[in-house]
């Protein structure tokens, strides 16, 4: 039906899709996981309590990106993890120990519950320094050098914190009273921290990378890559400037901060995949090298065609089951 | 002694034998959790939504721990297998996606609904995503075992270039012996979860709940079990023929057959020696194997003289195969007398509700068992005829294949601990919290009856 190219295209599409969704939802529960105040049990339970329908969901959206790299460029899926066998093996057992415990504490005897907690904050910044780490491999095209592993650290913690950030403004939207409060706090600070890692990242990544330099700074891709940054930069301080006044009465606009965050995600989502566009991993492989057969595609993608669309229907019908402030998370 | 390919092996055998654990409980504990939930809508007796109520917060710990540990799945074949994916990309790759779009998703789109949603979604509704994720877990077996029964017998496939293409998914959907397997696993796991619940619910009536639900799922576990063993047993046996047809070494090794024989006995107990080629010790029913895999006395079986060396290794298969059969046989024992025990005296004697405890993981056991019947069996190939397992392995640093190891090992069995000793606290939480509420209600009675007079 589709030539092989354009099958390529489209299943880099999807995987891009998969990716930005895993990293949004994901993002924000592990980043509530981050901020998770180990010394007060309650508003531990009410921030658990608001991602507690979704987790799993949110979780699903990675085994769909790794499986479609999987699917649709087998040799880039081997290079890559192979390269990146450690940080992997660290992000499992970390997404491993965060899920059980999620289970565990509510389940628990009393005594066990402050550990499992502890268990939940640290499984989930391990997982989010992880992916970090990873994704700033990735962008230096997995070398071993002291510039690159340097590179991979900034990155880990300019993604932890991004993840904090979003998590912290969907607190804003989904809790009240004092907890909201302080999640208006996080949302500030980690969303200073966050901006200085994206500068950090686009500032680095050019300089050290030619043909991501290069792509940016001809034309006509600067016509196309220089707004990301501005807008990008002008969300951040509408973001601030709305926090500051935040709650306000009614509660009103206290979701702006969580789409805001959304749109950031997605902005610097796209500033990182048209750097790198057509290859799948930057300077070595292009998705038209690795992409797997033809009749394998097609036969995958008029699934993902009509199945998609179901996905996404529910996924937002579960989001409405479970929308306003979050209350006490009960099992029945 | 220990290189990357063995470390590989012994690291992917892990991971699968304890992410398999969960599912083949959730699996089946999922359709229970539906039929308690829908008689709860038809009779609108309490007791239906207390047994509910204990059963899915179990169904929700057991299935986190199958989630997380299935995520780990997913990364195994480029970590470790990067030329399992090189070669047969193009045929596991659909399957394992299709899982994803059909099964994971929604699973997970309605488990919270499931777990969290009772009373925010109308009782139908709840009812309904109940039913979508037991649908969905049953898919994702549907397709996993696609796949692994496309790579234990496989077809609809070209060869160009050492690479393998598809020619027609129907042929490779339902490859030979995928519907023996998809069979045998389902039963499996129903097995495995009314074992479980029956153990479980054995426990509560032994610590002194002598509340009706627990005597409820009891009986409902046991009628379940005593139904599926029998049928287990007979799938088992087809499942061996369709062995015997595609996979005949396999079938030599289960048996321990090393040279070609007619009238084959049936070893019910033996030492397979892989140096002498013989076996020790042998116990054994003359021309019995013969019967049951050829329906002929005198019928023969293929040895491994005959396949030049390209044969699994004997012992572990052949013991596997034992530990498999002989649970089957025990379940379908207890099953049948403690079924007909509570039919004629409406309890179990304490020494049955023992036994039922004791067997409450047993289900694991075969489980595994069987899991490495077929999967060692089906050695030197990962994929038959196709790929061998040394072709397929990864040539990092064996220390980094040791480390992660290492890790996963420690952390499965912290995870194993925590998992068992939450599931018979929580029992035993459960008869307490009954308690106190009964006493509460004794109180009650008293004081009012104090006021009337
Ligand atoms: C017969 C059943 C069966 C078998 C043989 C396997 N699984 Fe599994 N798996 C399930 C049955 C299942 C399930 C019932 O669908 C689970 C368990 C709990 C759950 O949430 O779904 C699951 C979860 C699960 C998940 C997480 C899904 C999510 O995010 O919701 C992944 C990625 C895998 N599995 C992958 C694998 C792979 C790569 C396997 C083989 C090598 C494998 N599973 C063997
Ligand atoms: C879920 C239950 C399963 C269990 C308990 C299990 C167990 C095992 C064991 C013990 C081995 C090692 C055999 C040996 O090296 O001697 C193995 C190998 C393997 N199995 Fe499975 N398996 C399961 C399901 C699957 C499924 C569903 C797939 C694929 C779809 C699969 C793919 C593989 C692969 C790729 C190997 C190669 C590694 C090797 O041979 O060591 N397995 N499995
Ligand atoms: C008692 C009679 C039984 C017989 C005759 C029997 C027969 C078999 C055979 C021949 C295989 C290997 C098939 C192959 O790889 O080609 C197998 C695998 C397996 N068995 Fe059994 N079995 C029995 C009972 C059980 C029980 C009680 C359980 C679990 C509760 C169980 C679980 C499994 C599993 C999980 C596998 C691996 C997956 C598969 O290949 O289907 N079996 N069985």
């Amino acid at each position: 039906m589709f030539e092989a190219n354009t099958l390529a295209v489209i299943f880099i599409a999807l995987m891009g899709l998969a990716v930005l969704m895993y990293a949004v939802l994901d993002g924000y529960d592990l980043g509530v996981g981050i901020l998770l105040p180990l010394e007060q049990q309650e508003d531990s339970d009410t921030m658990i309590a608001s991602i507690g329908p979704f987790w799993d969901a949110n979780e699903t959206w990675l085994v769909l990106a790794v499986g479609l790299l999987l699917i649709a460029f087998p040799a880039a899926h081997s290079l890559v993890f192979k390269e990146l066998y450690l940080p992997t093996a660290v992000l499992l057992i970390s997404l491993i120990l965060r899920g059980v415990a999620f289970d565990f504490r509510a389940k628990a005897v009393f005594s066990h519950k402050a550990t499992w907690n502890k268990v939940f904050k640290v499984g989930s910044l391990l997982a989010a320094l992880s992916q970090g780490y990873m994704l700033g491999m990735y962008v230096m095209g997995f070398q071993s050098t002291a510039a690159a592993y340097g590179f991979s650290l900034l990155s880990a913690f300019g993604v932890a914190a991004a993840y904090s950030y979003i998590g912290a403004c969907w607190l804003v939207m989904k809790t009240e009273g004092e907890l909201q409060q302080q999640a208006v706090n996080w949302a500030k600070k980690s969303g200073w921290v966050c901006f200085i890692g994206v500068v950090a990242v686009s500032i680095v990544n050019p300089a050290i990378n030619p043909s991501v330099f290069a792509k940016w700074f001809t034309w006509p891709n600067m016509l196309l890559i220089a707004p990301l940054p501005v807008i990008c930069f002008t969300l951040f301080v509408i973001s601030d400037r709305l926090l500051k006044q935040l709650p306000l009465p009614g509660d009103k606009k206290c979701w702006l901060p969580f789409v805001n965050a959304v749109a950031i995600f997605i902005l610097c989502f796209f500033g990182l995949a048209l750097s790198f566009f057509p290859y799948i991993v930057p300077d070595q492989l292009t998705i038209w090298e690795s992409a797997a057969a033809p009749e394998s595609l097609s036969f995958i993608l008029w699934g993902a065609i009509l199945v998609v669309p179901v996905i996404i229907s529910y996924t937002v019908y579960s989001y409405r089951v479970f929308w306003g402030k979050v209350r006490e998370l009960s099992y029945y | 002694m220990l290189d990357t390919l063995m470390l590989s092996r012994i690291q992917f055998a892990t991971n699968v034998s304890f992410h398999i654990l969960f599912p083949t409980i959730t699996i089946a504990l999922s359709w229970f959790l539906y039929f308690f939930k829908l008689r709860f809508d038809q009779t609108g007796h309490p007791i239906w939504m207390r047994a509910y109520r204990f059963w899915v917060k179990i169904f929700a710990l057991t299935f986190a721990i199958g989630v997380v540990s299935g995520i780990t799945m997913s990364f195994q074949f480029g970590t470790n297998w990067p030329m399992f994916m090189e070669t047969v990309g193009n045929i596991a790759g659909p399957l394992l996606g299709y899982e994803v779009l059909t099964a994971f998703f929604l699973e997970a789109g309605f488990l919270g609904i499931m777990l969290f949603g009772m009373h925010r979604v109308s009782p139908k509704i709840h009812t309904l995503s109940t039913l979508i994720v037991a649908v969905g877990t049953t898919i994702s077996a549907f397709w996993i075992l696609s796949l692994n029964s496309w790579m234990q017998t496989p077809q609809g496939h070209e060869i160009r270039d050492g690479v393998a293409y598809a020619v027609d998914w129907f042929e490779i959907i339902f490859n030979p012996s995928f519907p023996y397997r998809l069979s045998h696993m389902l039963l499996a796991s129903g097995l495995t979860a009314s074992f479980f619940i029956a153990g479980i619910s054995a426990y509560r009536l032994l610590k002194g709940d002598d509340k009706q639900a627990p005597k409820l799922t009891l009986k409902i576990a046991l009628t379940v079990a005593a139904i599926l063993t029998p049928l287990q047993v007979f799938v088992g046996d087809l499942h061996g023929l369709n062995t015997l047809k595609h996979q005949p070494q396999k079938i030599a090794a289960m048996e321990g057959v090393w040279e070609t024989e007619k009238s084959a006995p049936l070893l019910l107990f033996a030492v397979p020696d892989e140096e002498a080629k013989t076996n020790h010790f042998e116990i054994a029913i003359p021309g019995m194997a013969s019967f049951i895999l050829t329906h002929d006395f005198n019928g023969e079986i293929k040895g491994f003289n005959e396949f030049e060396g390209k044969t699994p290794p004997m012992a572990p298969v052949f013991y596997s195969f034992r530990v498999m059969v002989g649970i089957g046989m025990l379940m379908l024992l207890i099953a049948w007398v403690a079924r007909i025990q509570l039919a004629r005296r409406e309890s179990l004697p304490n020494w049955m509700l023992k036994a039922l405890v004791a067997m409450s993981f047993s289900g694991w056991v075969a489980t595994l068992a069987g899991w490495y019947v077929t999967e060692i069996g089906r050695q030197p190939w990962l994929v038959t005829g196709v790929l061998s397992v040394k072709d397929a392995a990864t040539d990092i640093d064996p220390t980094n294949v040791g480390l992660s190891l290492s890790a996963y090992l420690l952390l499965y069995a912290v995870l194993l601990v925590a998992y068992l000793h939450t599931l018979f606290t929580m029992a035993g939480r459960a008869v307490e919290i009954e308690e106190i509420t009964e006493q509460e209600k004794a109180q009650q009675a008293k004081s009012t009856l104090a006021l009337n007079s």
